[in-house]
């Protein structure tokens, strides 16, 4: 595959108060100074990466993962042929199935892409991890997939409160009484179907790994990071970087179980009953303050493009401890002609 | 003698700022705080420490320990000591 200066296309360009990762994927892409080109992929034209001065050469409107696969490739091929794309990074979890399913057809065009497989994204599925991790023995909350509200009300008797109640896919809240885990249940399943799950509510503080893994059971890349800051979205709006040799062995051997291609977050609480390090999730993809592992001295988008064209990299294991970002909200300034262009042409 | 251990994850700055490279935690000592942070890490024992402060400021024997074991307290409350003291270290 061609290698050196390559065009890149990124989606993800959604920085917002729920940020996507795009924009810092791009940043730390840049910082690598290989001389490669951007474009941007965009579901809505008020992605503010699409704003920000010299982030992207071009970008362009794609579908809505929820268009099925021949919508997308259809719109890939066509920016492709104007754009010559060299490697595509997805970077939201509901676009990887299509984009993983598409993978071998984007190959046929000449564009390169490292993408876990669809098995490898079902294993990791909140219905799933609970599972995954009992086989593996890697530590992680009680959880049930419930199926239907009876379920709720029979499993409630294997916890105690309080618990969290979680969609398959996303959202979460908790549960102090069989009232409320009813209530959130129902908000759940009506919101984003079933199953539904209940899982312990661990006590203990928050911890992040952001990782790269070869697909061959190695990681590449991985920086830990504690956040300092949390919105009432739950997301981290500031971190520091951190290292524990325990939370990073877990996520190394998590990496190896799951032999993940690609980028990825591991989400972790430590408990304060033992001090060990209980799996809460896995993120198919780079987290959004993927940049901070950059400026700590990883930079895994660039590690991760220059690994999948064939570039030989050496795992990176060093990283600077104490490396903290900080958040920003600033207003970007653009002329109504831009939207428009976006609008009615689906390209700027 | 007794000497305490602080962590070895334990980055203290000139300023008494305290950070725990493996949490990410973040304290701030005062500057009695830090001078007695400061003496652990050169692993000076509990009996030094003390003979150093009543020298240094003017407060009872009595009144300095109880302080000190406090602050000691609050450290490994916090898991910025290692493990227990050691008893009969030898103090440099």
């Amino acid at each position: 595959m061609k290698h050196g200066a390559l065009t890149i296309a990124v989606t993800g360009l959604n920085a917002t108060d729920n940020p996507g990762p795009g924009v810092p994927v791009l940043r730390s892409l840049a910082d690598a100074n290989s001389g490669h080109r951007f474009i941007g992929l965009l579901y809505d034209t008020l992605e503010p990466g699409v704003y920000i001065e010299d982030l992207t050469a071009r970008n362009y409107l794609i579908p809505y993962p929820s268009n099925g696969l021949e919508t997308m490739f259809e719109r890939i091929s066509y920016i492709h042929e104007r754009e010559k794309i060299d490697f595509l990074l997805p970077t939201l979890d509901t676009e990887l199935y299509v984009f993983s399913k598409l993978a071998p057809r984007l190959s046929e065009l000449g564009i390169g892409t490292f993408l876990p497989s669809t098995n490898q994204l079902n294993l990791r599925g909140k219905d799933r991890l609970s599972r995954f991790c009992e086989e593996h023995d890697i530590p992680a909350p009680k959880t049930e997939v419930l199926n239907s509200l009876s379920e709720l009300e029979k499993a409630v008797k294997d916890f105690s409160f309080p618990v969290f109640i979680k969609g398959a896919f996303y959202d979460a809240a908790p549960a102090t009484n069989l009232a409320e885990a009813v209530a959130v249940f129902q908000r759940l399943q009506y919101k984003w179907g079933l199953p539904v799950l209940i899982q312990e509510r661990m006590q203990g503080d928050e911890f992040n790994v952001a990782g790269l893994g070869d697909g061959k059971g190695n990681a590449l890349a991985a920086v830990a990071m504690r956040k300092l800051y949390i919105t009432d979205k739950g997301k981290g709006w500031a971190g520091v970087t951190i290292y524990d040799d325990e939370l990073l062995k877990t996520a190394r051997r998590v990496i190896s179980v799951l032999n993940w291609t690609g980028g990825l977050e591991l989400e972790f609480v430590k408990a304060k009953s033992n001090g060990e390090y209980y799996l809460l999730e896995i993120n198919p993809r780079f987290p959004a303050w993927i940049y901070l592992a950059t400026a700590a001295g990883q930079n895994m988008p660039e590690a991760l493009v220059r690994f999948s064209t064939g570039v030989p990299v050496k795992p990176l294991v060093d990283y600077e401890v104490g490396k903290v970002f900080v958040r920003a909200s600033w207003d970007l300034i653009t002329d109504m002609s831009r939207i428009e262009r976006l609008t009615t042409a689906g390209e700027i | 003698m007794t000497t305490h251990k602080l962590s070895p994850n334990l980055a203290v700055s000139e300023s008494g700022f305290l950070f725990l490279t493996t949490t990410g935690e973040t304290f701030t000592a005062n500057p009695v705080g830090r001078e007695i942070i400061l003496a652990l890490q050169s692993g000076k024992s509990d009996d030094e420490i003390l003979q150093s402060l009543t020298s240094e400021y003017d407060v009872p024997a009595a009144a300095a320990e109880r302080d000190f074991h406090d602050f000691v307290a609050h450290l490994r409350h916090h898991g910025l000591l290692v493990s227990e003291p050691k008893a009969g270290g030898s103090a440099q």
